[in-house]
């Protein structure tokens, strides 16, 4: 710790915070299998139409003539009770669940952090009115809101989406506060409140940076949890309507064949799996990178 | 005669004690009736040891803490009654005790620099050319700007955060144990900085501290605060040489010594069974003495 100022360290290269970052993500194995599972779904649920062999089975296609083949070099992960190819159906599956986290996460998790900044910062009616909020909201399941909407409105995945989103903002806000809680009484604050920075600087610009890591492993987190509450309410006929594919639909249509035609279950149920998989190796990856602690 | 830049009069500040139902059982005396000024241009010390109050003043002059009773005039006029807070903020700044944890450890060198200069309406190129000025001034390359925090040393976080106090060129600039974080290699570098910017910028500066050697250089008047009170004040050089109070003393004979010549000019301690007494026992003792002085 020497203070002399040497005019050509300052002067050496020096490594950005991205390429260390990116380094040492590159180090953690599981981390970038998630990252590559993560970026494969995404890439082949965009570009679905060019990449499966028979596009035209997304829809109402009926071809009696191959129901229930197993998998072979022509059906990779064979066929359904119509005849359509299940490998084509689980790839068009995968922008059903992705825009289902898409969409739930990329509402609830601004929501939630906007409040929970607000909450942390803030004493007083603010921090109890959005607390409390939050305590009803943690002690209703998603899924169980989710069969409540449906029930109520219609089952469709606008809906169920709004009731997961609803719920699910909750959970950031209780993390993004306590952080907020933790950061406000740090010195840089005080100084930014004394040198008279806006409560908006000082919630955005000085108390978010520090919570973005956080944010970013839960929200990777996150991303498996809302895939499988999406399948599990399409497994139970409240998400997506036939013939649109989508993965816990086929897991439920083809749970009428087994076990003797079992890939019609197994192979969407095997795409949720690693779906879910690939997102939680990289929250955890990026957990280990960010050395973020377990916030209950 | 001229306006003082800081003048305090007679203040306090009591912090409730609750019992375990919230109500308010006792109060602690963290300040307790302290009066002082600081002229143009002046270095004031106020020493005394952790829990004296030192930090509460200057928190209650920064407007964090507010006082129970009591007046502080900038530059004449009433910090309670009035002035406004943006006023004050461009007469007065602080450097905080923790170089570490004054500094967002998310934001740049250049990001932290901005916020006063935003505050005081600054835009677009200006703010840029003054973060390099700033920096000149503390005696650090440009190229700090794009630096985190992490990247430099104690020492020169510590110039960061005066550079930033000096930002609105103010008039005051109060200093809470400034070097108490740091090497003692490197708190005479900053020492030197804060008397030549002292010279040119014509600050005044209020300077907290426990470390008497330093003050000693330093400062140009000395208040020594006791359990909340300032017990002695007056030249630096005159409470060195001749203290008036047991407390004083006992500060100054903590001091460690080098050469035989400063054993020498050590103001003599009644020893606590061999050892330097701590402040209650020692005032205890005198206390008794006074009480019965044919005891001695």
């Amino acid at each position: 710790m020497s203070d002399v100022v040497n005019p050509k360290a300052a002067e050496l290269p020096r490594l950005s915070n991205a390429y260390q970052n990116w380094y040492r993500f590159s180090r953690n194995p599981t981390a970038v299998i998630g990252a590559v599972i993560v970026v494969l779904a995404i890439l082949a649920a965009i570009f679905a139409p060019y990449i499966t062999p028979y596009p035209q089975h997304a829809g109402a296609v009926v071809n009696f003539r191959f129901r229930h083949l197993p998998p072979s070099g022509t059906f990779w992960f064979g066929t359904d009770d119509v005849g359509r190819d299940i490998f084509t159906r689980v790839i068009f599956g995968l922008r059903v669940s992705l825009t289902l986290a898409l969409v739930v996460l990329g509402t609830a998790v601004p929501f939630g952090t906007i409040m929970g900044l607000i909450a942390g910062y803030f004493d007083g009616w603010t921090e109890t009115i959005i607390m409390r909020l939050t305590d009803v909201a943690l002690a209703i399941p998603p899924l169980v809101m989710a069969l409540a909407v449906a029930a109520v409105l219609s089952p469709d995945l606008t809906h169920s989406m709004l009731a997961i989103a609803a719920l699910w903002w909750t959970w950031h806000t209780r993390l993004v506060y306590s952080m907020t809680r933790q950061i406000r009484s740090q010195e840089f604050i005080e100084a930014a409140e004394t040198l008279g920075a806006s409560k908006f600087h000082i919630l955005f610009r000085e108390i978010l940076p520090n919570c973005i890591s956080a944010i970013a492993v839960k929200t990777s987190l996150d991303c498996g949890f809302v895939i499988l509450v999406g399948a599990s309410l399409s497994f139970l006929g409240l998400g997506i309507q036939p013939p649109t594919p989508d993965l816990g639909t086929m897991v439920a249509a083809g749970s009428a064949f087994l076990p003797e035609h079992w890939w019609e279950s197994m192979m969407p149920g095997f795409a949720i799996l690693v779906l879910a998989l690939g997102f939680n190796l990289l929250g955890d990856g990026l957990r280990d990178l960010y050395d973020v602690q377990e916030v209950k | 005669m001229t306006v003082p830049v800081l003048e305090i009069i007679g203040l306090n500040k009591g912090f409730p004690v609750k019992n375990g139902f919230g109500r308010t059982v006792d109060e602690v005396r963290a300040v307790d009736d302290v009066s002082f000024s600081i002229a143009k241009g002046e270095v004031y010390g106020l020493a005394g040891e952790s829990g004296s109050g030192k930090s509460t003043i200057a928190r209650m002059i920064m407007g964090l803490e507010r006082p129970t009773s009591g007046d502080i005039l900038i530059e004449g006029r009433n910090l309670g009654g009035g002035m406004a807070a943006a006023e004050k903020r461009k007469l007065v700044q602080m450097v905080f005790q923790n170089p570490g944890s004054s500094l967002n450890p998310r934001r740049t060198i250049g990001q932290s620099l901005r916020v006063p200069l935003e505050a005081m309406g600054l835009a677009g190129r200006k703010i840029d050319a003054r973060i390099g000025e700033l920096l000149d001034m503390v005696q650090l390359p440009a190229n700090f700007a794009e630096r985190f925090p992490h990247e430099l040393s104690g020492g020169q976080k510590q110039r960061v955060a005066i550079a930033r106090a000096i930002a609105v060129q103010p008039r005051l600039l109060v200093l809470d144990e400034p070097t108490s974080a740091l090497d003692v290699s490197v708190q005479a570098k900053v020492i030197d900085l804060l008397v030549d910017l002292g010279r040119e910028l014509e600050l005044s500066y209020l300077f907290i501290s426990h470390d008497l050697s330093l003050m000693r250089n330093f400062a140009d008047r000395i208040g020594v605060l006791y359990r909340g009170r300032i017990v002695e004040t007056g030249r630096s050089d005159a409470v060195f040489e001749n203290p008036a109070h047991d407390y004083t003393r006992l500060l100054i004979a903590s001091v460690p010594v080098v050469t035989a010549e400063e054993e020498a000019v050590r103001p003599k301690i009644p020893l606590i069974d061999g050892e330097i007494p701590t402040a209650e026992a020692l005032l205890a003792l005198r206390e008794q003495e006074r009480r019965n002085p044919t005891s001695e």
